[in-house]
């Protein structure tokens, strides 16, 4: 027992220090831990020269969990932005921009910890979270840390709302619920719809709660199902949506249900069109309705072509970087979510120039006038720090070549 | 066991409970902003130890083998957070639901108080069933209650109550750390009062024997009930704490897996230890979400950097596996031993390869480093804990007894 | 009826799957009283290799070598994980088990990235039939039957053969099986690897039918499986596989109440499928309360 105390006292001792020292490392060492942007600037002149001042971006999403796909997409949007534009002019003199990025696991039990630590890091700013729940319950750590946060694509209101730390710069799920309601009712011709959404994830279920809301006020008829965590079989909920004779699946649920629940409705041989919201925008989705005889549309925020220069510079990252290939899922289509990530990091760079100071307090106030076009479109905050988004982009897969192709942009009125 | 007067050890314990209070304090008003990891994990740690402590309470002390505890938070957490709640914010809280049911709210203390009454309550009527079920068979039916309350927390229908899949949010929290150390520290003073009751002592009985204990008069299935809802209790309150720590509450955590994070925390700290668990709590989470997070990073070291970074860690992992050899060529006493030197060399070994690697190729990015790494090592830790260090960090033993005189421990294996 | 055939199918189909994880479970259960938590994620685990294997050799060669490397796997589990723990107390070792469980989960995310990939099309079964007005996968037809031979072959196994004799006697009584001269840890280590080799060909169906392979798929059905194997009546290899076809039935059927209902004239709209889980515990729980040791569990002789 004794020499296995030591022992152990010996591992732990050894683990602390290759811990500490990993951590004056990476400080020390001048070149920032920004993951991929030194993958390619290894060989040439290293971003930040010795003497230059850093200033650090919060990347606060999830890369594991139910949302770790979305949020790894998000991150390579970031990442890709942040490898462009690596340096940032605040106040007359030129700061090095380094991604702190912390995983918050989908979980909002991690998620403090996570936001923490950026907290603790002295980001200037802090952009994310794929997901609202996570968002909301690491809200109150940036609140008390004076570091204003911003949301890429997490569409609960609930995330701004009553903050004045919280920002956002995509559109809301009242805005995306009504839109695919429309769409459901009116292009679709749609009558009688079957929402699906997961248990416990609010995400979907407040997206539901929106579609269902705008499409029965438009006259439609809901059936609706919520299916637990964990749950792979969908065949049962495809049979409840065949038997209730529904004219439209909706299910804007994540990632890796959706490619489930594609296989499973194509299995079953139900021929209705799915629908979907943002989180389906995905590669993965694409993929798995590829030669299937299916209808999938979705709502997004940004769509493939509308911004060449973006598009190509992006694509050759991507395919100069196995692991942010890796992380998109193994090819190079765009998602929705890598521009919005793009634009959510030029914005943060708008703001840190409006503060004049890389303090997080400075930043926090110059944020509501700032303003900045992006790829995705304008992005102005209005009412509860949200961006004034009148605009969502509906598109479709093409189950014959497996992209999505753009269908129409729709606003509410 | 604890016959022996330890006033020695109870004065040192006592006096570092008091310091490590005394230092949250004061450090935690003053302290630069780049330490509030530190406070977030103290916070997380103190809510888990107090978790951790409740359920070594029913598996460690009563041998009643409950996997529910996650189920006990999730009861603790929605209380709370339904019954404090300002009336004011209601309506945006229960967005989908009008405002809900509920329109008052209470004062924090009460609701964490209520908060543990809830779940005991709950585990009173759970437990009128399944206590008296036998070990696995308990815990299989314990971890199925608490994946039914999490169905029913969700169930659209109770939305007005419980907000459905929703969060419940904007209820009131403690933000000094100091707080939660103060309410851990007094339910975990309360449980180590009744484990050295006689209470304490009918449970410890019925875990060595439960047909002797029965012969000796103690009422198997009262006793049983009562560690079962006291464990609830404390299971609860530490709920309660965990919706402030988050800010919200959702059901969707509330998962087997956390039970299983804590029972992990339990077996580390030692099976029966109260400060075991405690500690345990407390480097568990700093491991896990902040000491070991770096390995999620990809890593790019300046030449400098990557010089010393090899060199230090090849005089580490050299040193450990000449220790490992050392070990295994001359055996000290039992042969039974050998295993984990092994095990120690050949992951030193491993290390040093991977080692090697990155010196010859000249990368400056540290291999293996990437996003899910942290969890990996982790793992790999915990596992060697498991399997060498069975007994856990403590044993069955206390803070106080690692403070005994050696001449009084050397006294007492003479004795034997 | 016709309304409740659809799920009636799937019920069988999932529950199917659910059994060959289920005797994995029963019989390590039946021999070192262990509650095997990794096992769901050795499950996991030969799906991940399966979808990296099958990206560069065809199936006929990925597929054999998945379940030759399951089986290994299994294998070296237990000797690395369970066997130094045996005189240890149980509790250890069921930690050990979910510290194995913790560990296999974090490597797959790990080398996944923690992204869903897509299971490889087996051909044949992967097609789609109709039957009646039910649609579905040919792999949904096979599996039940597929469940059947395979346990018919495993009874005759544990019956009729030399190992299997060994195997029960170990379950009855480990310590005058030792006497007796059994080879103790020679039929553990084959009880892990015919479960593992189960969870194998579980996972080819599993995840011909659920295309999507991520590092937590196993958690979910793993859990399930120990359900149906509780239920049934831990040890017990009919016992297992019974209760996993009604534990997969039960849990369709709960997702289509309302539908059903709806067919036979009652409208209800409360969300029952939101149960759908919780009613297999429900079940479980009402078993246990009633008959403890299962459906089909032999009644243990305590030991005092």
């Amino acid at each position: 027992m004794k020499t296995s105390k030591k022992l152990l006292a010996l591992v732990l001792a050894a683990a602390m220090m290759v811990c500490m020292l990993a951590g004056c490392g990476s400080s020390a060492s001048e070149a920032p831990a920004s993951a991929a942007a030194a993958d390619s600037a290894a060989g040439s002149a290293a971003p930040a020269a010795s003497g230059d001042k850093v200033i650090k971006i919060g990347v606060f999403e999830p890369a594991s969990g139910d949302n770790g796909a979305g949020g790894k997409q998000e991150t390579l949007g970031i990442q890709y932005a942040n490898q462009e534009c690596p340096t940032v002019e605040i106040g007359g003199e030129t700061y090095t921009v380094e991604l702190d990025i912390v995983d918050n696991q989908s979980s909002t039990d991690k998620a403090p910890s996570a936001a923490q630590q950026l907290v603790n890091d002295g980001c200037s700013i802090v952009l994310g979270s794929y997901g609202s729940g996570v968002s909301i319950a690491a809200s109150d750590i940036f609140k008390n840390g004076g570091v204003p946060a911003m949301g890429v694509t997490c569409t609960n209101p609930q995330v701004t709302e009553g903050n004045d730390h919280y920002f956002r710069i995509c559109f809301l799920d009242p805005f995306q619920g009504t839109v695919l309601a429309n769409y459901a009712y009116n292009t679709l011709g749609a009558r009688k719809a079957y929402s699906l959404s997961k248990l416990g994830d609010d995400y979907s279920v407040g997206v539901c709660n929106y579609f269902d809301e705008a499409f029965k006020a438009l006259g439609g008829e809901i059936v609706s199902d919520q299916f637990p965590d964990g749950n792979t079989d969908f065949t049962s909920y495809v049979s409840n949506a065949k038997s209730s004779a529904c004219d439209v699946f909706f299910a804007p649920v994540s990632i890796e249900a959706a490619a489930n629940i594609i296989d499973q409705v194509y299995a079953q041989g139900l021929t209705i069109p799915l629908l979907a919201s943002d989180t389906w925008d995905s590669n993965v989705v694409a993929e798995a309705a590829t030669g299937k005889d299916l209808s999938i549309s979705v709502t997004t925020f940004y769509q493939e072509g509308a911004n060449t220069a973006f598009d190509e510079g992006f694509k050759k990252w991507l395919n100069s970087d196995s692991t942010a290939m890796a992380n998109n899922g193994g090819n190079d289509m765009i998602a929705a979510v890598s521009a919005m990530g793009y634009d959510a990091y030029y914005t943060a760079l708008e703001a840190l120039k409006a503060a004049g100071s890389p303090d997080p307090a400075a930043v926090m106030a110059a944020l509501p006038g700032v303003t900045y076009t992006g790829v995705s479109g304008n992005i102005a905050f209005g009412e509860n720090g949200d961006a004034n988004r009148n605009s969502a982009i509906i598109k479709k897969v093409n189950c014959e070549t497996g992209v999505w192709e753009f269908v129409s942009e729709a606003t509410v009125e | 066991m604890k016959t022996i007067e330890n006033k020695r050890g109870m004065l040192i314990t006592a006096i570092i409970i008091v310091a490590f209070y005394l230092f949250v304090a004061i450090s935690e008003p003053l302290a630069p902003s780049n330490w509030s990891m530190l406070f977030t994990v103290l916070k997380k740690g103190s809510i888990y130890a107090l978790i951790a402590v409740s359920m070594n309470l029913l598996n460690g002390f009563t041998g009643l083998f409950s996997l529910g505890q996650a189920g006990f938070m999730l009861l603790g957490a929605y209380t709370y957070g339904i019954l404090t709640i300002p009336v004011a914010d209601r309506a945006s809280v229960y967005q989908y639901f009008d405002g809900g049911v509920v329109q008052f709210a209470l004062p924090m203390i009460v609701a964490v108080i209520l908060a543990g009454l809830v779940a005991a309550f709950f585990a009173y009527l759970i437990g009128l069933p399944v206590l008296r079920l036998k070990s696995d068979y308990l815990a299989i039916a314990t971890l199925g209650f608490a994946e039914i309350i999490r169905a029913v927390f969700q169930w659209n229908v109770l939305g007005p109550i419980t907000n459905g899949s929703n969060l419940l949010r904007k209820f009131p929290y403690f933000t000094s750390t100091l707080s939660y150390l103060i309410v851990v520290g007094i339910c975990v003073a309360a449980i180590l009062l009744l484990i050295n009751s006689s209470y304490g002592r009918a449970f410890k009985a019925i875990r060595e024997d439960e047909v002797a204990a029965e012969a000796m008069g103690i009422n198997l299935a009262k006793h049983k009930m009562l560690a079962f809802c006291i464990s609830s209790f404390f299971a609860g309150i530490g709920g309660a704490l965990l919706a402030m720590y988050q800010t919200s509450v959702q059901a969707s955590i509330f998962k087997s897996a956390m039970t299983y994070e804590i029972l992990l925390i339990v077996v580390i700290g030692g099976i029966g230890s109260i400060s075991g668990s405690v500690i345990a709590s407390f480097l568990y989470i700093a491991c896990s979400e902040w000491w070991l997070r770096f390995l999620d990073n990809e890593t790019i070291l300046s030449t400098a950097g990557r010089t010393r970074f090899i060199v230090v860690m090849a005089v580490i992992f050299v040193a450990l596996l000449a220790m490992m050899i050392f070990r295994i060529v001359k055996p000290k006493n039992k042969e039974k031993k050998r295993g984990r030197y092994i095990t120690g060399g050949v992951v030193s070994a491993g290390v040093l390869v991977w080692l090697a690697i990155f010196a010859a190729t000249g990368a400056t990015k540290v291999p293996l480093l990437r996003n899910g790494f942290r969890m990996v090592v982790f793992s790999v830790i915990i596992m060697i804990i498991v399997l060498f260090f069975s007994q856990g960090l403590m044993g069955t033993k206390e803070l106080p007894d690692l403070f005994r005189k050696r001449a009084k421990k050397a006294e007492k294996e003479a004795a034997k | 009826m016709s309304a409740v055939l659809p799920y009636l199918l799937s019920g069988i189909s999932v529950g199917g799957q659910y059994a060959l994880i289920a005797i994995g479970y029963t019989m390590v259960y039946g021999i070192l009283r262990l509650i095997n938590f990794a096992h769901g994620d050795v499950f996991m685990v030969a799906g991940v290799m399966m979808v990296y294997l099958s990206a560069s050799l065809p199936l006929y060669i990925s597929m054999p070598l998945v379940l030759i490397l399951t089986v290994l796997i299994g294998f070296a589990i237990e000797r690395v994980a369970y066997k130094p723990l045996r005189s240890a107390p149980r509790m250890s070792v069921m930690i050990s088990a979910i510290g194995v469980s913790y560990l296999l989960q974090n490597l797959c995310a790990y080398i996944t990235g923690g992204l869903a990939q897509q299971y490889p099309t087996v051909p044949g079964i992967s097609n789609t039939v109709t039957i009646g007005n039910a649609t579905t996968k040919v792999v949904t037809i096979v599996t039940p039957f597929l469940v059947i031979a395979l346990v018919v072959a495993l009874v005759l196994l544990i019956n009729h053969t030399k190992i299997g004799m060994a195997m029960r006697a170990v379950a009855k009584d480990y310590d005058t099986a030792q006497l007796m001269g059994i080879k103790y840890n020679a039929v553990i280590s084959a009880t892990f690897v015919i479960g593992s080799f189960l969870a194998a060909v579980g996972s080819v169906l599993y995840f011909t039918n659920y295309t999507a392979v991520t590092y937590t798929s196993g958690a979910m059905p793993g859990l399930k499986a120990f359900v149906a194997a509780v239920f049934g009546g831990i040890g017990s290899i009919p016992g297992a596989v019974i209760g996993a076809f009604i534990i997969g039935i039960s849990e369709n059927i709960m997702k289509g109440l309302e539908a059903i209902l709806g067919a036979m004239g009652l409208s209800v709209n409360v969300g029952l499928a939101t149960f759908s889980d919780a009613v297999t515990f429900a079940l479980l729980i009402i078993i246990l309360v009633v008959k403890p040791t299962g459906l089909f569990g032999e009644k243990a002789t305590e030991k005092v």
